[in-house]
């Protein structure tokens, strides 16, 4: 859910992200700018981890619409994080292909492992992790994504996720 | 072995690169249609080929070309539907990452046969990675001349961009894809206008799956009466299967349609059998929309005839007996699936992904989700089948968009085919909560498959 009440930070929209909203609004004709406000959030939320309501509020100025159009469409896809997420977020496929192969384990053992619950962020601020609808790889299940780049991490065994936190970890200190 | 016409260089290093691809005969098709044939000529390759839309519907491609609306003056768009979020299916995926250029040609040869300058791919917002990939095919692509103004010298202009989703299957239905590509949340249209007559900026518009657009190169290069002499009856060429679940060797095969179901399962050249070494129990043929089916009803028909990889076969007998190719996502259940478990995770998937927009949708699949839930937690009742049954009775139908038939189908297929399995769960919850009831007479009579 949209939570306007919250306080929350006004945010400024740097040059270099101004300028890639540019390349994105001229794909579309004339006057159909508002074409480019999912690949926007995706944008914002690779730049700020999640999408604010400042932000959408900005993003709207930026397509010339109001901002309920914005919000309407944040809340309605699901990849868009409408309050601040670990700096990974663990995205496990739950749908009955991966669940054939052991995608509730995998997700008991990253609830297990990280100590959070899905929807969650780790007190390091690190991690949280959430099922999500079928991904698209059935056929190397148990499968997760990560963004902001959505990368992906097939035929996950506990081993592998083990290791993946930890290489995740260390990148984070890096 | 079958003939391959989409995959068959996929294996060659560094194919997803222009100079590789190229040398493997890519573009020839695009060179072929923009300097030797007229629009309509290509229309009438792709309608005389039978190529039936390779996302799930199955409604002939050419046909749907040849109802696009040609106003003068007013730009008409191709749009690819690269949504790909039916469970089971993962064939686009597959081919846009080890083989992107096969679609941008597709693309090029089927916007130039539309008429269209602006073609736009949208891809499920997942897709990162693949929009990654075709951008930079494009590039590459479009530095060669094959895309953007005049291309090859012939006067012909083509802008072709990629756009990202948001995550949600809904976005597959093609008019709010279109939505979503407008910048709206995906909240289907009332159909008619069809798109062909009012899509995306209210332009006539033809929106086509990844793989029937990858299928329009083969068709150009051999012609469309070749092409259809592959396959059998009305179920013309290749198809991309995706099969996952308890199988083998899970993953992408290109099938001449008309393989039969058991060599498909069970063949060396295909999945290679059940994995563990364990027994067929159902499978899902088509994605999770289509109807579950018991192992001897995939196997063979009600009529005892083999069962093909086919629209006509695997459509045989209705939804009494039978089910639908749909998009190709093919999942295998062995002997340890449990059908109500599974049967509830499709009705929560259907409940996360309605749109909300028609009530029978909304509020028919969460109930659905609600009661498959306390039947698999073992609180459900007898009547519960019954209650099933009906609210996906009063939700098939009664809806703007598929989604609704695609969320009532699986329900109700699955009380239809493993009605005592679901009783099972109400007269022995307790059990039911710690075990499975296995196989039971479902594989009847199939006979046991050794495996090595």
């Amino acid at each position: 859910m949209l939570r306007v009440d919250e306080a929350q930070e006004p945010v400024e929209f740097s040059p270099a992200l101004i300028s890639k909203f540019d390349e994105i609004v001229s794909r579309y004709p004339q006057g159909k700018q508002k074409s480019g406000l999912l690949p926007i959030l995706h944008l914002v939320q690779a730049e700020f981890g999640w999408v604010s309501a400042p932000a959408m509020d900005k993003v709207a100025e930026y397509l010339s619409i109001l901002p309920i159009e914005v919000y309407e469409v944040a809340t309605f896809y699901t990849m868009y994080f409408l309050r601040p997420q670990g700096k990974y977020v663990l995205e496990v496929c739950r749908t009955s292909g991966c669940c054939l192969v052991g995608a509730e384990k995998i997700m008991d053992h990253i609830e297990e492992t990280l100590g959070v619950k899905e929807g969650e962020v780790t007190p390091d601020g690190l991690f949280s992790w959430r099922g999500v609808e079928c991904l698209a790889a059935c056929g190397f299940g148990p499968v997760l994504q990560i963004g902001p780049e959505y990368t992906f991490y097939e035929n996950l065994t506990n081993e592998s996720v083990d290791k993946l936190i930890s290489d995740l970890k260390a990148k984070a200190k890096n | 072995m079958g003939r391959k016409l989409l995959l068959e260089h996929i294996n060659v290093p560094g194919i997803n690169t222009f100079d590789v691809y190229r040398s493997k005969g890519g573009y020839a098709s695009v060179e072929k249609a923009l300097k030797t044939m007229s629009p309509e000529a290509i229309v009438e390759e792709v309608k005389k080929s039978g190529l039936r839309g390779r996302g799930g519907a199955g409604f002939p491609t050419g046909m749907k070309w040849s109802f696009l609306a040609k106003p003068e003056g007013v730009a008409r768009y191709l749009v690819c539907n690269g949504d790909e979020s039916e469970p089971g299916t993962f064939k686009d995926r597959y081919l846009m990452t080890y083989i992107p250029h096969l679609l941008i040609e597709g693309m090029i040869v089927s916007s130039f046969a539309l008429g269209a300058n602006t073609s736009y791919i949208y891809l499920r917002g997942e897709m990162m990675p693949q929009v990654r990939i075709l951008e930079r095919a494009i590039a590459e692509a479009k530095a060669k001349g094959f895309l953007g103004k005049n291309i090859l010298g012939t006067g012909y202009d083509l802008e072709l961009y990629v756009q990202p989703g948001g995550g949600a299957y809904i976005c597959g239905e093609e008019t709010a894809l279109l939505e979503s590509l407008e910048g709206k949340r995906g909240n289907p249209r009332i159909k008619p206008p069809f798109p062909a007559i009012a899509g995306l900026y209210g332009c006539p518009t033809v929106v086509n799956n990844v793989e029937s657009i990858a299928a329009v190169v083969p068709i150009i290069n051999e012609g469309g009466d070749e092409y259809a002499k592959i396959g059998i009856g009305r179920s013309t060429g290749t198809k991309l299967i995706s099969a996952g679940g308890n199988l083998k060797k899970p993953g992408v095969y290109e099938i001449e349609l008309g393989v039969p179901v058991e060599e498909f399962i069970y063949s060396d050249e295909y999945c290679g059998g059940i994995a563990n070494g364990k027994r067929l129990k159902a499978v899902v043929a088509g994605g999770s929309s289509v109807p579950i089916l018991p192992a001897n009803l995939i196997l063979k028909t009600i009529n005892n005839e083999a069962r093909l990889m086919s629209y006509e076969s695997l459509s045989d007998g209705g939804f009494v007996s039978g089910t639908m190719l749909g998009s190709g996502g093919f999942i295998a259940y062995d002997e340890d699936a449990c059908i109500v478990r599974n049967t509830w995770n499709f009705a929560r998937f259907y409940h996360h992904e309605s749109c909300g927009q028609c009530s029978p949708c909304r509020e028919g699949t969460g109930w659905m989700e609600k009661v498959l839930h306390r039947l698999e937690y073992g609180h459900g009742k007898m009547s519960d089948m019954d209650l099933l049954v009906d609210v996906s009775k009063k939700i098939e139908g009664n809806t703007i968009c598929p989604l609704g038939d695609a969320a009532a189908w699986p329900v109700a297929s699955a009380i239809r085919h493993f009605r005592d399995e679901f009783e099972w769960h109400v007269t022995n919850a307790s059990e039911a909560t710690s075990t499975n009831y296995g196989l039971a007479h479902y594989a009847d009579p199939l006979k046991v498959v050794e495996t090595a």
